[in-house]
């Protein structure tokens, strides 16, 4: 299937979720209600499983804060981007999909570490690369006086 | 030690935790692993990374995309050219510029023999884990002469920045031919040696086989690619799926095994090493004329929009996605590194085993630390 | 004594050099300082300590083409406690800071630390807009002698190694306690 053929179908599979067409990939902009459940049909789906989690991206939009997921099929070579967006930036939270894909738990414990988004369901959410006192870096509005160096 | 004792499951008699610190000969790195053990059976491993985080997904939000180049090159610095080739094809498909021949060629030798060296180590610093000293001596000495043809073209030995957005940095050396020809003419010749030392060992095989196994459904499970993925029979090369540079013109295989288990990762960077030395011959003869770049602007804007470029590096597939708004620096720009998803399988295939067949199953993967963390 | 096989007019730093030598000690302690510092330069054992990039640069100068065994250095030891030098080759960060400092303190004097490579030096690539990266090891632990480069060449290592023999070769019984009792570490 090329691209439009892929986006006719997963949104046949997914109704209430705007699917449009990039220039690469065919996109999904999802309400965070219904994350779990998508990403569970896309996986479990007959015709295209989407079997392998390529990577989830941690993204600080300025006023809203999101994640995108990298989806693909090892079989048929189909690959679909899924987002995710919220603007609680206070306390953020996404359902996790680590039941669905296993490579989900350290991708997702990075996003918290850097951004401060909590996953729901995750079994371990610690942070990964920094102290437990430490802020979010990757957020726009992160200052640090003491240890960053401008020009 | 409260969150340590929940984490790892630890209540019954007999266990007690090690801690495998961050400063340790075997790990490759500053990895720090916490085991918890029961007399010699491993029951739960911990990985405790970012002892080398450094920032870079933040730094580059403040740099504009030239100078992201030689960033890309300390994440993974083994696969040094296959980063900075990820992160300029990303940056070639946005504008949608058409690059010349002659330096995609010359990017696909550069980024094969990038792979030649990093399995190079790999062999060299496998063998020296599990205790054949040997194996230092033998793939380091050759590997040096790698870093010669790496050093007369590009000026560094390992670091080299060859790519930028638009094609290459300098032209190649008159000598770059004539040195890879006689590299890799000496290199088939001396081969069989490293077979006869440590592949063909008693000990060795003990120590590797049926160790370690991971299913294929497991390996797509986890997201492992590059050759840990393929010894388990997980058809992942990016190469074959889809093709950039100069792949689509030279004929190779992808080397596929099905056992998953440590030999077979280790057997499957053997092969490789043969398989990359077919490409370059493939490719060294007839590398065709043109100019070496295309002429960029001085300031690189990308227009609005995502990003996504794949490659094969060393240890895996390597994406760089960008996220533009149009200034000249990136928005958000991520690299999916093979190491940090590799890491997540550690565990998995490690309980249950000794911990003296942790070493061997942790150099199998082949991690590099600042990979993990960048 | 001197270097074998490198005069001391090939040597770019004389200046600093003959600042440390002291003068006027009588010529019995004089002797048994000899003595004692060609006996520690000529044999110094490092610590299997690597970070990152200038790690496999360390690696590729005990290789056989550009081998450091033949001054003395080749027996890493893994355990800080047998180690007389830590050569600190790769990025420190905020996280690693309190280890480094830990393996320092663990190692017995007489101690040396040799900072290799642009990020040990000052930061390096790093020292801008990184939120996480010591800007330089001297910050946590003193350091004799500074090796720059990114990475710094196998010569070029070989030659700050051979630096601090020198550095060595002037020390007197009394000068070593001075040394280790003036630095304040700022980050740990």
């Amino acid at each position: 299937m090329n691209i439009t053929e892929l986006a006719e179908y997963i949104g046949s599979l997914l109704p209430g979720c705007k699917v449009t067409e990039g220039k690469q990939f065919a996109e999904v902009a999802l309400p965070p209600e219904m994350l779990h459940d998508a990403a569970f049909k896309l996986r479990n789906d007959a015709k295209a499983s989407f079997d392998f989690l390529v990577c989830i991206t941690g993204v600080d939009y300025g006023q809203d804060l999101g994640a995108t997921y990298h989806l693909r099929s090892v079989s048929n070579g189909y690959t679909v981007v899924l987002k995710v967006r919220t603007s609680d930036r206070e306390n953020p939270h996404f359902d996790s999909v680590t039941d669905i894909w296993k490579s989900a738990d350290l991708m997702e414990r990075e996003i918290y570490d850097l951004l401060g988004i909590k996953f729901t369901g995750h079994p371990d959410l610690r942070r990964l690369f920094l102290d437990r006192s430490w802020g979010f870096p990757l957020r726009k509005d992160y200052m640090d006086d003491t240890k960053i160096v401008t020009k | 030690m409260e969150e340590l004792a929940k984490n790892t499951g630890i209540g019954e008699d007999e266990e007690y935790i090690i801690n495998m610190g961050p400063q340790h000969p075997s790990t490759h790195g500053v990895l720090r692993l916490v085991v918890s053990l029961k007399g010699e059976i491993v029951k739960n491993v911990e990985p405790h990374v970012g002892y080398i985080h450094r920032g870079i997904e933040k730094m580059c939000e403040s740099l504009t995309y030239p100078q992201i180049v030689h960033l890309t090159d300390r994440m993974d610095y083994l696969s040094a050219h296959i980063n900075n080739e990820a992160f300029c094809l990303n940056v070639e498909k946005a504008l949608e510029i058409d690059i010349p021949d002659r330096v995609k060629v010359v990017r696909t030798i550069m980024s094969e023999l990038t792979r030649l060296q990093s399995h190079q180590l790999f062999w060299a610093s496998y063998g020296m884990d599990l205790g054949g000293q040997t194996c230092y001596f033998y793939g380091l000495r050759d590997r040096e002469k790698i870093l010669n043809i790496f050093e007369e073209t590009t000026g560094a030995r390992m670091l080299v920045s060859y790519s930028c957005p638009g094609g290459l940095m300098y032209d190649i050396h008159p000598n770059f031919q004539k040195r890879t020809k006689e590299f890799i003419a000496y290199f088939r010749s001396i081969l069989w040696e490293y077979d006869a030392i440590l592949t063909g060992n008693v000990i060795f095989q003990e120590r590797t086989k049926e160790i370690g196994k991971l299913s294929l459904a497991d390996a797509i499970s986890f997201g492992i690619t590059g050759p840990s993925g393929r010894a388990s029979g997980f058809s992942c090369d990016v190469r074959k799926h889809e093709p950039y540079s100069a792949y689509d013109r030279v004929k190779f295989n992808e080397v596929l095994h099905t056992e998953g288990d440590t030999f077979h990762r280790y057997l499957v960077r053997m092969e490789e090493m043969k398989e990359s030395m077919n490409i370059i011959d493939q490719l060294i003869e007839n590398i065709p004329e043109g100019p070496y770049a295309v002429k960029m602007k001085p300031v690189i804007k990308l227009p609005e929009g995502e990003y996504f470029q794949r490659v094969e590096s060393a240890r895996g597939e390597l994406d760089s996605i960008i996220i533009s708004d149009g200034n000249k620096n990136p928005f958000r720009a991520k690299f999916r590194t093979p190491s940090f998803v590799n890491l997540g399988v550690l565990n998995y295939i490690t309980k249950g085993f000794k911990i003296a067949d942790l070493v061997a199953i942790a150099g199998s993967l082949d991690f590099v630390i600042p990979d993990i963390d960048r | 004594m001197g270097i074998k096989g490198m005069k001391y007019e090939d040597f770019k730093d004389n200046e600093s050099l003959e600042l440390l030598k002291e003068s006027g000690t009588n010529i019995l302690l004089a002797t048994i300082d000899d003595v004692i510092n060609w006996g520690r330069k000529a044999s110094l054992w490092p610590l299997t300590f690597a970070t990152s990039c200038c790690g496999i640069e360390m690696m590729q100068t005990g290789a056989p083409y550009h081998d450091f065994a033949r001054f003395g250095m080749e027996v890493y030891r893994a355990s800080p406690r047998q180690a007389d030098v830590i050569v600190v080759a790769g990025t420190i960060v905020y996280k690693m800071a309190p280890v480094l400092k830990r393996l320092y303190d663990q190692m017995s004097e007489p101690k040396y630390v040799v900072a290799m490579g642009a990020c040990a030096i000052s930061g390096g690539p790093f020292f801008l807009n990184s939120y996480s990266v010591v800007k330089g090891v001297e910050h946590v632990i003193p350091v004799d002698v500074f090796i720059p480069g990114c990475p710094p060449r196998p010569e070029a290592l070989l030659y700050g190694m051979l630096q601090l023999q020198r550095k060595i070769e002037t020390e007197t019984m009394r000068s070593r306690k001075k040394r280790s009792a003036s630095h304040n570490s700022e980050i740990v």
